[in-house]
């Protein structure tokens, strides 16, 4: 045990995701040897976070304002949402350009072990927001795991009684793989979502 | 040497996933039932890199054929081969999904510490999801005759056709949670449930399989029936199932 300060430190860095105690005690120690103006940097960073950050009123994702720069932006597709299980799937969907709608963040997938049921994700503000003539289109694009395939089988039994065209992100093989190590139900998704090439 | 150290410490075994958790950038912490060695808690690494060779084989209700290599604290899953696909068919439908996460969330509660029934346990929870995704009866039926076998292989065999306390043959129209299932008229505490004798029927065919009577029974006392089981689960592994608020029953 280290004196008032510093075990105290080690300790709230210890309480951070994939921090175990050796790793909180190297990171501690290193903010003692760093250089003031740094580390205020990093203060403030983690203070700014927690004081402007907030969740987008319409989407769910992070922003600094009432509603984020995709739901405010004129030039987004207001026919098509796509709805994510969190703010990271929104920045990687972002990166491929392939997408101009708008989004919807969840806040997680259906997984009743972990005790988050249907009432505990932003699916009430989804369906509010459906009520919005406009939306043509909702792709789902929860994770391809067991919770967002259910939680997709969810969402598409609940939007079928409104009538709007809901899709699902395709899955299948992935890129630089041999067919060999697939497992099968990969595999099988592949068959299924096989395109025509000629 | 240390080759043969790594050796030693490699084992094979036939496994469902119960749960997963996640664990570092791209790793998860997948909670087996074996069945060979009960429950074990292994890590999957790199699993949620789309690239993983695993791919859908670690994913919860799947039964794979595993090489695992035993840790200080966790094992570590070295290759997977599926043997049962029976998530798929499972996450395509809600209900089946919401019943076959009750089943394993019981699975898990009632062999964390007993490993003696853990191959009794592994079969049945096998059977269960089987059954779930094959859509051979219905979903709610499966749980609940599910959750009474796996009780009664745990040692808590509830008793449906005679008095509980007593041993009095029935049929009775009394049930008791704490007392072990339907109660006479004699030893019946204040505060058992009087459930209808359709309901004490089903409970008996659930926990004996008898698949004809339980598929012909009808929504009320499968709801009732529903209800003791759950009462009578949650009285014997003494804590609430968080999966089992969410069991969609219809």
């Amino acid at each position: 045990m280290y004196e008032g300060a510093v075990q105290e430190l080690i300790d709230e860095l210890g309480r951070l995701p994939g921090i175990g105690p050796k790793s909180a005690q190297r990171i501690a120690f290193h903010i003692l040897d760093a250089d003031p103006a740094d580390m205020k940097r990093l203060v403030d960073a983690v203070t700014n976070v927690k004081e402007r950050v907030k969740f987008c009123s319409i989407c769910g994702n992070v922003s600094e304002q009432d509603t984020c720069n995709i739901c405010r932006d004129p030039r987004r597709d207001p026919t098509a949402i796509c709805v994510v299980e969190e703010s990271k799937d929104v920045i990687a969907i972002e990166r491929t350009r392939s997408f101009r709608g708008r989004y919807h963040v969840l806040g997680g997938a259906i997984n009743p072990i972990g005790g988050v049921g249907p009432e505990q994700l932003r699916i009430k503000e989804l369906l509010n927001r459906l009520s919005d003539k406009q939306i043509e289109e909702i792709i789902i694009a929860t994770d391809p795991n067991l919770e967002g395939e259910a939680t997709a089988t969810y969402l598409a039994r609940m939007l079928k009684a409104i009538g709007i065209p809901v899709s699902r992100l395709a899955s299948g093989l992935p890129v630089g793989g041999d067919l060999e190590y697939a497992d099968e139900v990969t595999l099988g998704r592949a068959f299924e979502g096989r395109r025509i090439l000629t | 040497m240390s080759n043969r150290s790594f050796a030693s410490r490699t084992y094979r075994d036939q496994g469902v996933i119960l749960r997963t958790h996640k664990l570092g950038e791209a790793d998860r912490i997948i909670t087996l039932l074996t069945k060979q060695h009960g429950q074990i808690r292994a890590v999957a690494k790199g699993v949620r890199r789309t690239s993983s060779k695993f791919g859908a084989v670690l994913e919860p209700f799947m039964v794979a054929d595993l090489q695992l290599v035993s840790g200080r604290s966790l094992d570590i899953v070295t290759q997977a081969q599926m043997v049962g696909p029976y998530g798929r068919d499972i996450a395509a439908d809600y209900t089946k999904y919401t019943s076959a996460a009750a089943i394993c969330e019981t699975a898990e509660k009632l062999t964390d510490a007993d490993g003696e029934s853990a191959g009794a346990q592994y079969g049945l929870v096998i059977g269960a999801l089987s059954a779930l995704s094959r859509s051979v009866h219905a979903p709610e039926l499966i749980l609940d005759s599910y959750l009474l076998r796996a009780l009664a292989t745990a040692g808590w065999a509830p008793s449906f056709d005679q008095c509980a306390r007593c041993g009095e043959p029935g049929p009775h129209t009394a049930f008791n949670a704490p007392l072990g299932g339907a109660v006479c008229h004699d030893c019946r505490p204040p505060g058992s449930a009087s459930p209808a004798p359709q309901t004490m029927q089903l409970l008996a065919a659930l926990l004996s399989a008898d698949w004809p009577a339980a598929d012909a029974s009808a929504t009320g006392p499968r709801r009732e029936a529903a209800g003791l089981v759950a009462s009578y689960l949650q009285w014997h592994l003494e804590r609430t199932l968080k999966s089992l608020k969410h069991v969609e029953r219809v």
